[in-house]
């Protein structure tokens, strides 16, 4: 029989093998996917994860990948905080569109200002909305006890709502001819996230997810918050015990990831979206619970993580125009992924072990 | 003797790394009362898992009145008479007694005939238990007598009890040795796991001494001296701490009508506490697990912070002070659980050392980690604490119990407290190690700092205190001086036999 | 105001709780056994894509609820194996469960977007569905409606009475002493996590075959989430779970009838109240510690390993 067995240590070399892991094992389950769609799976998965860094047209779609990347790295490493310290926001898709709604509309409310001001403004606004918007459960949880999760899931269908009326109402366009939408950031230059380098895809919400990596890096390994954060979510008993406050600790973390999630909403609604519109939203802040989990909770990781998920994104979208192969399969890709991942980091806490079993 | 119950053929279990029975072979037989010595990791628990059938061992055998006996799952070995009440309570909190009991049953009646019959058991025993109650709201005597009971329910042949008193006051062990002897009158098998040696000479026919896995020797305790059976279990000749050349200082820590609600539904709050400890002296507090013990190194260690003037350091108000506050003034404590609570498991020994010393060691500078000099902590507590492991970087979680307490309580010994708090010192300890800390903590006492050690192990608290007092049902007793105090007279402080004293045991 | 048929409001109020009440009685079985399943949602969707796809190719919807359960007990079990067996965090492996089945249920569903599911009858019990004003509010609906409450008064007697239920519980109380007692832990929390997977399949069939009745991208809208948060206002206690189950309901219920009335409140805010009012009453119910705490399984979310 097979058997698990505790490790005296975690053990470091799986931890890192466990990503590379996951991945080959969900091509190779995604390539039966496609094979059972009729496709051939071998084409399908060059098509992905190949031919928009190597292929003819991988030009174009190199700079899409930062593009994509930026978002999910600022959201993952604002996630992997709190998951780390055991405190669960997976409502960083309603932070990031209500950052989206305040940044932008904190900009319009300028329009047609030229002022170089007027950007710093919109991004500060952005990332205060996301705060705020993570705000609601830090309180209720620290004061009430409530659980983040199932409250931080609610505000994104709120959030969605909010959207959806702010878009046909508050932030129309008044020159859009009533339809719902609001003004194109392309023509408020002052408020436009600009690209900075185009052929990298490079804009200020990439050069941001760049910094949030660094800073997280610092945060995490020299620095007595991030100490406590790790201490926090290692064992919660030890952390009171070494003078952590668990209400600062649950406010900090859910801010901060609500904050980095806002910025990544304003940045994309300023810039690759380009208004606030109904659909802006795409999803961003639920792949990113799978960038952080694929990252290890860990920046560097989540960079990597971060490039990757893009990659499945942008050659999803090349399969589908390609192959017809269809969108829902790219998030099943991405769900396996995440399910991979969880399969094999079994063995950094644990070894394998064959022969007589405990009766249990 | 008697005719023979069960025996134990060559019996060997091996675990990587440890090989955590060797070839024991023993036998028990109908009636008697055998006893199973030996210290923390001597392989008295995975002896009885076997027996138990919740570990099957790699070689060896049992018999059973003679006929093979290969338990493969603990209903099997509850359906050949074999029943165990365990050291960690296998009770369930928010169930009633009565579902208690007909967990632990293979064919419970219903549950009004259950509950019936778990009264006609409890009179019959003087144990006495409302089936109806919530395991929760019971103290830890009375959950004992909810395992026993479900054991006796079962007409056993043979009950395994897993250190059973370490959880009573000396009055209820009285008791509860009445019940085994009618028991092993009545012709049930008792073996009795313990590392207490006087309780084995007043209670036990024969001795089986188990020393890292071995059998190594056995004998009739009531022939030897406890000494005696000591040195069989230990191996070496125990060092007895030294406890001369102390002088008492001025009042370090003063505690005065200290209340703390529990945070846990089932838990016992603190009820105006007074307390004062001086330099230089160790103060033992003793009691019945449960009765307050981690709400009180809460309080002092800060974790809990209170009304200012509850606690006080050298007469300044300090209970609204964090754990941090108080260790900059030279408050500092080890809680019970060092895995999870003094020590973060899956970290390395290193960010151990700089999860309490941060401040005092002057680990961290406007927040930012010294990692070289945390190192260099690490290192020196591992020295001086003779912490085997092989470094510094590997994970708490690796180290023995033994050595991690070393550790932990090394960790605050070394970063020169005025007052030390210390919850369960030992538990769960190897002997040699067990004296190098209370060693050490006398050792700290000597050099003028002020000591509180909450314990369950009386012996412990008379080897190393200067006064002592009990914890019960979260009030504290006056403290006495420990020189001249009676066992009988701890065991009233500890509060006695609890509501047991009403029960007679009918013979 | 004057549109509303406070008899048609409460009628179609059982119908509109009942997927919410069977995703939140099966979570609650699950939960009881010591295990977090957040991949309600997930279930709940594959179930609502599963049957609906069964029900349209063979006509029937009772064969297409029993796919739904099928379905949702199908995902339901890769949970069961990677925290039980795999040993994962449980709150990771439900987001994960949550993400895949959104992505599943759309890839099975693109070819049956804007198809009509076939037609459940109503079956109004004799005699009770002729009492004035209570016969219809209470008797005059599908077979799925009364099995709902059928089963949470199964869930009830079976955790109350029953040797099963006790152990059930006794697994999610403490599972080390559980396993001490040589029950066998993992086998019965693997059993929990698939009649939970099974209930919430049958409520996403329910949305997508009887309550709208058809197949859209990500249908279930949250209701997933809402039966986890209805399983803490309920306090783990079965009947609780229909209490909240139909509040919830009725709240929707009258948000819709209320944005059908033309009232002068933009619809966006009439459709975010029912998350709103979700978090308003879990705030309520968990500001209570010491009740929350006595209440919730004490193994919850743990995961069990039997070391030597």
């Amino acid at each position: 029989m097979i058997r698990l067995e505790k490790r005296p240590e975690p053990s470091k070399a799986w931890s890192a093998a466990a990503p590379v892991l996951a991945v080959v094992a969900t091509m190779i389950a995604g390539g039966l996917l496609f094979a059972s769609l009729g496709q051939d799976p071998f084409v399908a998965i060059r098509t992905i994860f190949w031919d928009p860094i190597f292929g003819e047209f991988a030009f174009y779609y190199r700079g899409q990948l930062l593009v994509k990347a930026g978002p999910l790295i600022l959201i993952a490493i604002g996630l992997s905080l709190g998951f780390r310290a055991g405190i669960w926001n997976i409502g960083a898709e309603g932070q990031y569109i209500v950052g989206a709604i305040v940044g932008a509309g904190a900009g319009l409310a300028f329009f047609p200002s030229e002022s170089f001001l007027i950007f710093p403004f919109v991004i500060l606004c952005g990332a205060i909305g996301g705060g705020l918007w993570a705000l609601i459960p830090a309180i209720l949880k620290t004061r009430f006890n409530t659980n983040e999760i199932l409250v931080s899931l609610m505000l994104v269908y709120v959030a969605e709502a909010m959207l959806a009326s702010v878009s046909s109402g508050l932030l129309r366009n008044p020159d859009g001819q009533g339809f719902p939408g609001s003004r194109n950031f392309r023509d408020f230059p002052a408020a436009h996230n600009d690209y900075i380098i185009e052929s990298a895809g490079i804009h200020w919400g990439v050069l941001a997810a760049f910094g949030a990596v660094i800073l997280a890096y610092v945060l995490l390994t020299r620095h007595i918050l991030g100490f406590q954060v790790r201490l926090t979510g290692e064992a919660p008993r030890a952390a009171r015990f070494a003078g952590v406050n668990p209400t600062r600790l649950v406010v900090f973390c859910l801010v901060t990831s609500g904050a980095l999630a806002g910025l990544a909403g304003m940045f994309e609604v300023t810039g690759p979206a380009g208004q606030i519109s109904i659909d802006f939203n795409s999803g961003y802040g639920f792949t990113a619970i799978i960038v952080a989990f694929l990252g290890r909770l860990h920046p560097i990781g989540i960079l990597l993580a971060g490039l990757l998920m893009a990659l499945t994104y942008i050659g999803g979208e090349a399969a589908q125009a390609t192959l017809g192969l269809p969108g829902a399969a790219i998030q099943l890709l991405q769900g396996m992924l995440l399910f991979f991942l969880l399969a094999v980091d079994v063995f950094a806490n644990f070894r394998i072990r064959f022969g007589t079993r405990e009766a249990a | 003797m008697t005719d023979e119950l069960l025996s134990i053929e060559g019996l060997t279990k091996a675990y990587p790394g440890v090989v955590a029975n060797d070839t024991v072979s023993f036998t028990i037989g109908q009636g008697e009362v055998h006893a199973l010595l030996g210290e923390n990791g001597a392989g008295k628990s995975t002896l009885v898992k076997m027996i138990y059938g919740l570990v099957r061992p790699d070689a060896g055998k049992m018999r059973l009145r003679g006929e093979s006996f290969e338990p493969n799952s603990p209903n099997a070995a509850r359906q050949s008479g074999i029943a165990m009440v365990f050291q960690h309570f296998s009770l369930f909190e928010a169930l009633d007694v009565a579902e208690n009991v007909a967990l632990g049953m293979e064919n419970p009646p219903p549950q009004r005939e259950l509950a019936r019959r778990i009264r006609e058991v409890s009179e019959t025993y003087g144990l006495p238990l409302d089936p109806a109650r919530l395991v929760g709201d019971l103290s830890a005597g009375e959950r004992q007598r909810v395992e026993i009971i479900r054991c006796l329910l079962q007409d056993p042949k043979l009950l395994i009890m897993d250190e059973p008193t370490s959880v009573l006051t000396p009055q209820e062990v009285d008791i509860l040795f009445e019940t085994l002897r009618k028991l092993s009158s009545e012709g049930t098998a008792i073996l009795y796991i313990s590392h207490k040696l006087e309780e084995i000479r007043t209670l036990c026919d024969a001795a089986t001494i188990l020393r890292l896995g071995k059998v190594v020797g056995s004998c009739n305790p009531r022939e030897k001296s406890a000494r005696e059976l000591a040195e069989m279990m230990v191996g070496t000749t125990l060092h007895t701490p030294d406890r001369t050349g102390r002088t008492m200082g001025e009042v370090a820590l003063d505690v005065i009508g200290l209340s703390v609600k529990s945070s846990n539904p089932f838990g016992t709050s603190l009820r105006n506490i007074h307390l004062e400890v001086h330099q230089g002296e160790v103060l033992g507090i003793g009691g019945v697990a449960g009765n307050g013990q981690e709400d009180l190194l809460a309080a002092i260690s800060g974790e809990v912070t209170t009304a200012p003037d509850a606690i006080k350091l050298r007469g300044q108000p300090v209970g609204h002070l964090g754990p941090n506050d108080r260790r900059k003034i030279g408050i500092l404590a080890a809680p019970e659980d060092r895995l999870g609570h003094a020590a973060a498991p899956d970290m390395s020994l290193t960010e151990n050392a700089l999860m309490t010393g941060a401040i005092r060691q002057g680990l961290s500078s406007n927040g930012f980690l010294n990692w070289p000099a945390s190192r260099k902590f690490a290192d020196e507590i591992i020295k001086s604490f003779d912490v085997r492991t092989p470094g510094a970087s590997h994970a708490a979680r690796s180290l023995s119990g033994g050595n991690l307490q070393k550790f932990v309580i090394g960790r605050e010994i070394l970063q020169k407290p005025d007052v030390l708090v210390v919850n369960q010192p030992t538990w769960g300890v190897d002997a040699s190690a067990a004296a190098a800390i209370r060693q050490a903590l006398l050792d700290l006492a000597a050099a003028g700092a002020a000591i509180i050690v909450i314990s369950q192990d009386l012996d412990e608290l008379m080897e190393i205190a200067d006064k002592f007092a009990a914890l019960n049902e979260g009030r504290l007793t006056a403290p006495r001086p420990t020189k001249g105090l009676t066992i009988d007279q701890i065991g009233m402080m500890m509060g006695g036999a609890h509501d047991m004293e009403v029960a007679h045991v009918a013979d | 105001m004057g549109a509303i048929d406070p008899l048609v409001l409460l009628a179609s109020l059982m119908v509109a709780s009942t997927p919410i009440l069977l995703a939140a009685i099966g979570e609650m079985v699950v939960e009881k056994a010591g295990v977090l399943n957040l991949g309600v949602e997930g279930m709940m969707i594959t179930g609502a894509v599963c049957g609906f796809v069964i029900a349209v190719n063979t006509g029937s919807p009772t064969i297409g609820f029993v796919a739904a359960a099928a379905g949702g007990a199908g995902l339901s079990v890769l949970f069961a194996l990677l925290t039980q067996y795999l040993l994962s965090n449980q709150v990771a492996t439900g987001l994960a469960l949550t993400l895949f089945g959104l992505g599943l249920s759309a890839l099975i569903g693109q070819g049956y977007v804007g198809i009509k599911a076939p037609a459940t009858g109503d079956l109004p019990i004799p005699l009770l569905a002729d009492i004035p004003i209570l016969g219809r509010i209470l008797f005059q609906h599908d077979l799925m409606v009364y099995l709902s409450i059928a089963l949470i008064a199964g869930v009830w007697a079976t955790l109350k009475y029953t040797r099963f239920g006790l152990i059930l519980r006794a697994v999610g109380e403490n599972h080390d002493a559980a396993h001490a007692l040589g029950y066998k832990v993992v086998h019965i929390r693997f059993l929990a996590i698939l009649f939970g997977g099974a209930c919430a399949g049958l409520g996403g069939a329910y949305i997508s075959l009887i309550r709208v009745p058809q197949w859209t991208e990500g249908m279930t809208a949250g209701a997933g989430w809402i039966a986890l948060a209805i399983v803490v206002f309920a306090s783990w206690k079965p009947w609780r779970v229909l209490i909240g189950a139909y509040l919830f309901g009725g709240i929707t219920v009258l948000q819709l009838n209320l944005q059908a009335a033309g009232l002068k409140i933009p619809v966006e805010y009439l459709s975010m109240s029912p998350y709103l009012i979700t978090i308003l009453v879990l705030v309520i119910i968990s500001a209570d510690r010491s009740r929350a705490a006595l209440n919730a399984p004490a193994s919850l979310g743990r995961s069990f390993h039997t070391s030597h």
